[in-house]
């Protein structure tokens, strides 16, 4: 027998209520946040009937598809522990390369496809870096940030790219044809995409998978998950959800601009940190993200409605962003 | 019977350095086959070796007298070979069930069967009498034993016929540890093969069959555990004949009081802990886990808030609050923690750095400037004087070995020119060269005068090592008495006692 004297063990807890308090608040928590947004603006407003009025709802959606289309490909990378710095760069080349073969006279679903092909072969060309040249997440895709945009600037000749007019251009329309519609063909896509992720997230290998990695690697890879592997259906399936946002920041420029959606990666990154994930992985939901979306949508939008300068948007957005993971650590610290 | 695992002569180097160099191993299906050697023997590569992380660079491996070379460690599930981690190789995010077949998941056309996945989880779960181990509950919510419950899950769930475990007790406690054996014991009567990794040869008597030896990433010695005796097995262990591994102190109570403490009250586990430490001497702490010994410490050292009571430190009182870390460095204490590893080491930096640190100041001028080559010299004579295994001062503490480690940890104390040494579980995790090392470390500081107060959950060594012990029951600490006045069953009474007994 050993000699050392240790104490019997605590009882195990049993499941209390608050847990489940607990991980309701967690569930509801970004979505509390929306609300509160909305509200706050809405009492603001002096004409609280036109910021909540479907008009301007249909604008708020359609202007959040960038972003949502990013989160949803971020929440696979950040719920596997890894990160994406080059998602602007990659929407920028994406909308480019879809102007310049809507140029070159082909359809316009060739146009798409071949964006978010480019898309996913810069998130393979990124997981090459992570798994082959053992560059950390970080690192590979800010290189990949410069690669990406410079590319897209050789490519446009460093112009502007115009495309005929077809009907990738009415993806983001406030008022879509037909009527029957209601929301712009871009917010349908992101609807769609977001719902078959979350699903896939939740009951596939793969999604169990990804949620394995980022919460213990180590642990991934003892079980003999091919984790090389997974990295790169990761960061390449995430890639061919860029390009699609690629697509539809050139419908809404309606010309492929390669100096477009600077800094886009940082509101994604946000919109899925605001939604519930942890950067450390493991943690995170893609209906959080499109919360956290809306959430930035509908303050950008408020910000407008009110008429202030762009600086106070960028002061909100940067408070809440810290607020949400304050309030995130405040809540698992009180286990 | 053929052997259910065979190794012969299998070697693997990681560049220069040969991990394994010829090792020989047969394990027999339904026996507990305890692998014993010092940090650094080898054994961890070799655990590598068998469960398909590492491929061997020379040998031979059979399963059941069929060649066995996993390419993966998905290879060496699939070939019913698992490896239980010291750390525990779990992710806290998924649920149980998730954690059971992770990497082996019921699906179909890459969708999760989860009725199946629950159906799979609980037929092994059902073996185990956790009741609080639901398949749904997430893993991060379990405590640490019900976690190493699932660990073993998986195992099991791959119809393992080898189970490699790899100190599986370190994060266990007492109670924990007597089910472990029942299941491991359990395990071997279905026929299941088991490889036991442990430092503590009691453990290893209690729950193996057979061992064998590594030294140097060769095994050196095998053969039936009630045939040997723990010397020999320490003998094998460290190549040398050993005697008692506890340094001869001479009597040495009679130095002046140093520490006097009175009523130290420290919410919410220590209450009125009073004692009186001499120069020269070491007081022993005993007590169970959670009964406040650590609590204990650091409020002593000012690292959690203390209520009441009064300090005498040299005949001078101290203050209580505001008596922070900084403050009890200043005056001449050392902490030594029991998480090496979270705060007891940086490990990122330098030895030097690791050395020093408490007192920079010894190489260090105007301004804060740090004379590199001076804090190098000192380093070098800390590693010369304590037995450190490290080629340079500059090296990083963590390619040390933990023995190695807490000889830095120690080492920092005695730069620092601590009068008072407080140090809990100072041979905690370290192989038994380390700990005759660290142990010599200890008697030598004390009879150059300063004062230990050493708190350990091994009764051998507070045995071997104290002057005097005192035992800590339920956050009280009852007043110590000469250790030649103790029995090791009287420590153990005295820690469980209901109500403090101090008198008996």
């Amino acid at each position: 027998m050993q000699s050392t004297i240790e104490a019997p063990p605590v009882a195990a807890p049993v499941f209390a209520p608050r847990d489940f308090l607990r991980l309701w608040v967690a569930r509801l928590g970004p979505f509390m946040g929306l609300v509160l947004v909305v509200l706050v603006f809405a009492l603001l407003s002096d004409a609280p009937g036109r910021y909540l009025s479907p008009f301007n709802l249909r604008i708020v959606l359609s202007q959040t598809v960038i972003v949502a289309l990013g989160a949803i490909g971020m929440t696979l990378i950040i719920v596997s522990g890894g990160i994406d710095l080059s998602v602007g760069a990659t929407i920028a080349l994406t909308g480019v390369v879809t102007a310049l073969v809507l140029e070159a006279g082909w359809p316009p679903a060739a146009a798409m496809a071949a964006a978010v092909a480019v898309g996913g072969l810069v998130g393979l060309v990124n997981a090459a870096f992570i798994t082959g040249l053992k560059v950390v997440p970080f690192i590979a895709t800010l290189g990949m940030l410069g690669i990406a945009r410079g590319v897209a600037k050789w490519l446009a000749d460093e112009q502007t790219v115009n495309a005929p007019a077809t009907w990738v251009n009415e993806l983001l329309v406030t008022f879509p044809r037909p009527d029957w519609l209601i929301l712009a063909p871009g917010v349908w896509i992101t609807l769609m995409l977001a719902v078959a992720t979350a699903v896939v997230l939740r009951n596939t290998v793969f999604g169990r998978r990804v949620f394995a990695l980022g919460s213990n690697a180590a642990a991934a890879r003892a079980c003999g998950i091919p984790v090389d592997r997974l990295k790169l259906w990761i960061y390449g399936s995430a890639g061919l959800l860029f390009g699609l946002a690629g697509v539809m920041q050139m419908s809404r420029l309606r010309q492929g601009d390669p100096t477009v959606a600077i800094g886009t990666e940082l509101d994604v990154i946000a919109a899925v940190v605001i939604g519930g994930a942890s950067l450390e992985g493991g943690e995170g939901s893609i209906l959080g993200a499109m919360i956290g979306a809306l959430i930035m949508a509908f303050l950008r939008n408020g910000c407008q409605q009110m008429g202030w300068p762009n600086y106070v948007q960028e002061i909100i957005i940067g408070a809440m962003i810290v607020l949400a993971v304050a309030l995130d650590r405040w809540r698992a610290g009180r286990v | 019977m053929a052997p259910a695992l065979e190794l012969d002569g299998i070697r693997k180097s990681f560049g220069a350095t040969l991990a394994l160099d010829g090792v020989t191993l047969e394990v027999r299906p339904g026996e507990v086959h305890a692998l014993i050697g010092e940090n650094g023997a080898g054994k961890s590569t070799l655990m590598n070796v068998l469960a398909g992380t590492f491929r061997p660079d020379a040998g031979e491996m059979r399963l059941g007298g069929k060649r066995y070379a996993p390419d993966s460690t998905l290879d060496a599930r699939r070939a019913r070979v698992a490896l239980i981690h010291q750390e525990l190789s779990l992710c806290p995010h998924l649920s149980v069930t998730e954690n059971v077949l992770l990497g082996m998941e019921s699906s179909r056309w890459g969708w999760v069967d989860w009725s199946a996945c629950r159906r799979r989880a609980l037929e092994v779960l059902k073996n185990f009498d956790h009741p609080e181990i639901r398949p749904e509950r997430r893993v991060g919510e379990l405590p640490v034993a019900a976690r190493q419950v699932v660990e073993i899950c998986r195992a099991l769930s791959a119809d393992v016929r080898i189970m490699l475990m790899d100190e599986p007790t370190s994060s266990l406690q007492r109670e924990d540890v007597e089910r472990l054996f029942a299941l491991i014991r359990r395990l071997r009567d279905d026929g299941i093969a088991i490889v036991y990794i442990s430092h503590f040869l009691e453990e290893v008597r209690a729950i193996a069959d057979r061992y064998t030896v590594l030294r140097d990433g060769r095994s050196v010695a095998s053969g039936e555990i009630s045939s040997v005796s723990n010397d020999e097995l320490i003998s094998h262990m460290v190549g040398r004949p050993m005697g008692g591994i506890f340094p001869s102190r001479r009597d040495s109570s009679a130095g002046e009081v140093l520490l006097a403490v009175r009523d130290l009250t420290a919410p919410p586990v220590v209450h009125g802990a009073s004692f009186e430490l001499r120069r020269g001497e070491i007081l022993g702490i005993a007590g169970l886990m959670g009964s406040g010994r650590t609590e204990l410490v650091r409020a002593l050292f000012g690292l959690d808030p203390v209520e009441s009571g009064s300090y005498r430190l040299r005949g001078q009182s101290l203050a209580l609050s505001g008596g922070k870390a900084a403050d009890r460095l200043r005056q001449g204490f050392g902490y030594l923690s029991e998480d090496r590893k979270g705060e007891g080491l940086a490990l990122p930096l330098s030895l030097a750095d690791n050395l020093t640190l408490t007192r920079m100041s010894a190489c260090s001028g105007r301004l804060g400037w740090l004379d590199l080559a001076c804090q190098a010299t000192q380093a070098q004579r800390w590693i010369g004087e304590l037995g450190i295994r490290a080629r340079t001062p500059a090296q990083s503490v963590r390619t040390l070995s933990g023995g190695n480690q807490q000889k830095v940890a120690i080492g920092r104390l005695l730069h620092q020119h601590a009068d008072v040494l407080l140090l809990d579980e100072p041979t905690r995790g370290i192989d038994v060269g380390s700990k005759a090392q660290v142990y010599e470390t200890i008697a030598a500081a004390a009879a150059a005068g300063k004062a230990v107060l050493m708190v350990s959950s091994y009764l051998p060594e507070l045995f071997g090592m104290c002057d005097r012990l005192a035992v800590m029951s339920r956050g009280r600490l009852l007043p110590a008495r000469p250790i030649d006045q103790w029995t090791p069953e009287a420590v153990l009474a005295a820690a469980i006692a209901e109500t403090p007994d101090t008198t008996s």
